[in-house]
């Protein structure tokens, strides 16, 4: 059996993170919005080193990450770490807007759209190595 | 000078998220000049017709443009003659073709000798042969300073059954570049056959693959101003005339009937199937761009190079790799406690095309220790301006990552 974060680490405080993600949202030039992906990314918990490991890797990601998500009460939460501070902190505006929802809430989520209003449409594209399509869609995926 | 190159080729004349693109990444594929799309597709417009089957005229004409790209190959190399290049659809292939019509040469026991540097490309096909010829793959070691150990090569070969010896011409990593002329003689001293990826090389050095002394010397269109889809193994005669074809079919036979069939000539014998005709033309055309470029063309590219290491050593964040000033084409780095990833990205906001993985080259990565790193590469449309503009990206992303 692999290490599994225990539920309460899902449990973390959002209210940060929500208003981080609306600074990027409010953002008018790439380099700070990019400057508060990272921040919003540093807002994610640090996975612990034996939870970084192969069975939770996304692959896709030229830089390596991980996931993991458990159901609490009816509802889904997620745990994102990667190596690379963009990609974390795209990770954390995708469970900015999921963490705790139920499945009709994650079902209704369209990332194509999401990520189109943040400005970021490009970096959803399945051509990109950032692995963020494969991560929302193993997300959306572990909900279902 | 070069301002005037960059206005030959189209796709470098464009702003990305109102940036002008700043292509760095010619190491991946280099950009085309207009010359070259026209002339592809002025062929498929006037000319198009299958080759080697000339019952009537547009044939006659599409093969013998076909063929005048191979007598151009062959001067452009200096191989002895036309037949010893064989058209592929690029370095991949054409050191599959290798490994493969080798097979039967090799046995239990022989050892093939593979650069530590080595693209994936020229790994994996030999390590492939090793499992058809209980061969064995024998890593050649590198120096601290990331250069070919040639005084572990020569006990290697001393020691060692040492049948095949596979080498990058310059490393698509770290540019860095291997004396193959006097690898390939300590080689053949020993009774090896040399084997060369020459890449990363066509599009920046004066190939002579008789001097080389290799047997073997592979390249792809795509990286030097040709379009992609097409590549050539080159090989002596004599050796080349040995390999078993890997792929079979029509064009490469003699005569074939249900109780035997009959191999043809070389080059045909190495290239079953309709060819990429019109590719190959595209690659003509480039061969004729590059032999037209003065001198002072790759003199500034070589400028362009050093100043690229020189600039990103002047910046305490970044740690370079291997980049030693005779090198070629490439230069590797990384920023310190930096993902090379979270580089990449944040030089692609501001139009910066660089590239940022293992490059194809996880062996060199495993013996440098990283994940992976930023490439930078230059061709002989690379400005001085485009040096500026990427330090200055690079300066911005490292005070954002600050
Ligand atoms: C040194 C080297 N070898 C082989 C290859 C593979 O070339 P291609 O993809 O054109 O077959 C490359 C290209 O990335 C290369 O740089």
């Amino acid at each position: 059996m692999s290490a599994s974060p225990a539920s309460q680490d899902f449990l973390f405080d959002l209210v940060p993170l929500q208003s981080a993600r609306d600074k990027v949202l409010d953002a008018n030039n790439w380099q700070e919005k990019y400057r508060q992906i990272m921040l919003l990314g540093k807002q994610l918990p640090t996975l612990a080193s034996e939870l970084q490991c192969e069975s939770a890797q996304v692959k896709g990601c030229e830089s390596k990450a991980w996931l993991y998500y458990c159901k609490i009460d009816g509802n889904h939460y997620y745990l994102v770490d990667s190596e690379a501070r963009v990609v974390k902190g795209l990770a954390a505006l995708v469970i900015a807007q999921l963490q705790g929802k139920d499945s009709a809430e994650i079902a209704k989520f369209d990332p194509a759209h999401y990520f189109e209003q943040l400005g970021l449409a490009g970096q959803l594209s399945p051509s990109r190595t950032n692995g963020l399509t494969a991560l929302v869609n193993g997300m959306i995926a572990a909900a279902d | 000078m070069n301002n005037d190159l960059k206005a030959l080729f189209p796709a470098l004349n464009q702003t990305l998220d109102g940036y002008p693109l700043c292509y760095l990444d010619t190491a991946a594929t280099s950009q085309k000049p207009a010359q070259v799309l026209e002339a592809m597709d002025s062929f498929y417009r006037q000319h198009n017709a299958n080759v080697h089957r000339a019952a009537h005229q547009l044939s006659a004409r599409a093969t013998s443009a076909y063929e005048t790209v191979r007598d151009s190959l062959k001067e452009f190399i200096g191989a002895a003659q036309s037949n010893e290049i064989i058209f592929t659809s690029g370095t991949t292939q054409s050191i599959n073709m290798l490994a493969w019509g080798l097979t039967s040469q090799l046995h239990q026991g022989d050892v093939i000798l593979v650069d530590s540097a080595a693209h994936h490309a020229n790994i994996v096909p030999w390590q492939e042969l090793a499992k058809r010829s209980g061969a064995e793959v024998v890593p050649i070691p590198l120096t601290a300073d990331l250069r070919l150990d040639i005084q572990a090569y020569q006990k290697q070969l001393d020691t060692l059954p040492v049948r095949i010896v596979a080498l990058a011409h310059v490393s698509n990593v770290l540019g860095t570049v291997n004396d193959i002329k006097a690898l390939s003689a300590m080689a053949k001293a020993k009774g090896a056959l040399v084997a060369v990826d020459g890449a990363q090389a066509i599009a920046h050095h004066k190939v002579n693959v008789v001097k080389l002394g290799c047997d073997f010397y592979s390249f792809s269109s795509h990286k030097m101003y040709g379009p992609s889809g097409v590549g050539v193994l080159w090989g002596c005669y004599q050796e080349l005339d040995k390999l078993e074809p890997m792929l079979t079919g029509g064009e490469m036979i003699d005569t074939v009937s249900f109780d035997g069939t009959c191999f043809g000539q070389l080059p045909n014998r190495l290239e079953a199937g309709t060819p990429p005709i019109v590719e190959v033309i595209g690659l003509g055309a480039a061969l004729k761009f590059i032999k037209e470029l003065p001198v002072e063309a790759f003199d500034h590219e070589q400028q362009m190079l050093n100043l690229l290491q020189q600039r990103l050593a002047q910046l305490p964040q970044v740690e370079l790799y291997g980049a030693h000033q005779d090198n070629t084409g490439a230069v590797a780095f990384n920023l310190k406690g930096e993902h090379h990833q979270d580089v990449g990205i944040l030089l692609d906001q501001q139009g910066i095309a660089i590239r940022c993985g293992h490059h194809c080259a996880q062996p060199l990565m495993q013996i440098m220790q990283i994940s992976g790193c930023c490439r930078a590469s230059v061709g002989v449309y690379t400005s001085r301006e485009d040096i500026d503009r990427f330090i200055t990206a690079l300066e911005d992303a490292i005070d954002l990552l600050g």
